[in-house]
């Protein structure tokens, strides 16, 4: 396979969206780790963002079903480690996710320091209500905006 | 092979757990605390399964993650008696699950240091979501003990009625001295001391206190189960056995 083909799959791979927050892809949010490419043989690495995320098998199947379509016997491994971290997800994915109407994850770094405030995803106040921290999906939390009164959810730090 | 039954009595708890708490979906007392409990629910089910596909693979007899779970029966499950016990009301069902997330944070915080990478791998992305369950459990633990006079005692009771039902959890034989000896299994002494320290804590804000009674009921670890587990089990497993091989 040309390098120009190659690189067009790894495009494809990346560009897979998280189904249940369609305006992401695998790439941005830090859940595809790796496209290995051996003759025929395609290996391609996922990574779950929770141990529970019923996303993950479709979109392994779907990762599986593009490598085939390239030819390849394609293999989807799921790795543990390193754990997944809301701080791999993109800049884009971030600015993505808060045009969505959710608020992004604030970074957490290596060291322990206080997070950013959280701002809502519709008029940027601060002035926030946390509802529950388990919302619509595993990776969310429900809060409340108190200046514009809408609900959202946030993508939570983990 | 030892890595096999650690592997099972914790693949157990996560399993029994979450079919205890997915009894609750659309039962709960509020909206969000309907969505919290499937959510909770799914990720000690997400753990289940990925300690079990492990401890298949290190079997190495062909049993996959189905047959490990819906397969073996109630003398063959190995998680400890707590989490088997019925969710009763709102604070028993609270009361369990915060005895669970104290001890499961401190495990898992050990288990991401394991000499067994695969385990600790799946330990240090569980460790995460257990920081959330414990955080959860721990608001309600405290909320219920600092309100009114009728949460103040139910969450009493709930705490009296799981508190005989902890020491399970603790319980080191053979197999985890193995283990840790050659730096696979958590040390149960130190997450013990953890756990009594977050439950001390969080009892003391919320004006709480543990039984006197000093009965404890052991024996999960090796098959020994209180009435209820049969029961979930012959619910959980019905459609597997039923249908041997099913995929769903």
């Amino acid at each position: 396979m040309s390098d120009l083909n190659l690189d067009r799959l790894r495009q494809q791979l990346g560009e897979v969206a998280d189904p249940e927050i369609p305006v992401v892809s695998i790439a941005d949010l830090g859940v595809l780790r790796a496209v290995e490419v051996h003759g025929d043989q395609l290996t391609i690495t996922i990574t779950p963002t929770y141990s529970g995320c019923p996303a993950m098998e479709h979109i392994a199947d779907r990762v599986k079903m593009i490598g085939e379509s390239h030819g390849f016997a394609t293999t989807v491994n799921t790795v543990f480690e390193p754990a997944w971290t809301s701080d791999w997800m993109t800049e884009t994915a971030r600015q993505a996710l808060e045009q969505y109407g959710i608020a992004p994850p604030r970074t957490i770094g290596e060291v322990a320091v206080e997070l950013a405030p959280l701002r809502c995803p519709r008029c940027h106040s601060p002035n926030l209500a946390k509802i529950t921290d388990f919302g619509s999906t595993a990776c969310k939390a429900l809060y409340r905006c108190e200046s514009c009164l809408e609900p959202f959810d946030h993508f939570k730090e983990i | 092979m030892s890595i096999v039954t650690y592997l099972l009595r914790i693949a157990d708890d996560n399993m029994v757990v979450g079919q205890r708490l997915s009894e609750l979906i659309s039962r709960m007392p509020e909206l969000e605390l309907d969505i919290a409990v499937a959510n909770i629910a799914l990720d000690h089910i997400g753990q289940a399964r990925h300690l079990y596909a492990y401890a298949g693979e290190q079997e190495g007899v062909g049993r996959d993650e189905d047959a490990l779970a819906m397969a073996r029966n109630e003398r063959q499950y190995l998680n400890a008696v707590l989490v088997e016990q019925p969710n009763g009301d709102f604070a028993h069902t609270m009361a369990r699950q915060f005895f669970f997330d104290a001890y499961q944070v401190p495990l898992y915080e050990a288990l991401s240091g394991s000499a067994d990478s695969t385990l600790a791998g799946i330990a240090a992305k569980a460790v995460k979501e257990a920081r959330y369950h414990r955080d959860h459990s721990s608001a309600w633990i405290a909320r219920l003990g600092g309100g009114t006079e009728e949460s103040h005692q139910r969450m009493q009771a709930g705490i009296g009625a799981m508190w005989p039902f902890t020491a399970d959890l603790f319980v080191a034989d053979g197999i985890d001295e193995e283990l840790a000896a050659i730096g696979v299994a958590a040390d149960l002494v130190g997450v013990r001391q953890a756990f009594e320290g977050h439950v001390n804590d969080t009892f003391a804000s919320a004006g709480l206190s543990l039984p006197e009674d000093p009965y404890q009921r052991l024996g999960g670890r090796d098959g020994f189960h209180t009435e209820h587990l049969g029961h979930l089990l012959a619910e959980m497993q019905r459609l597997y056995l039923a249908h041997p091989g099913a995929q769903w």
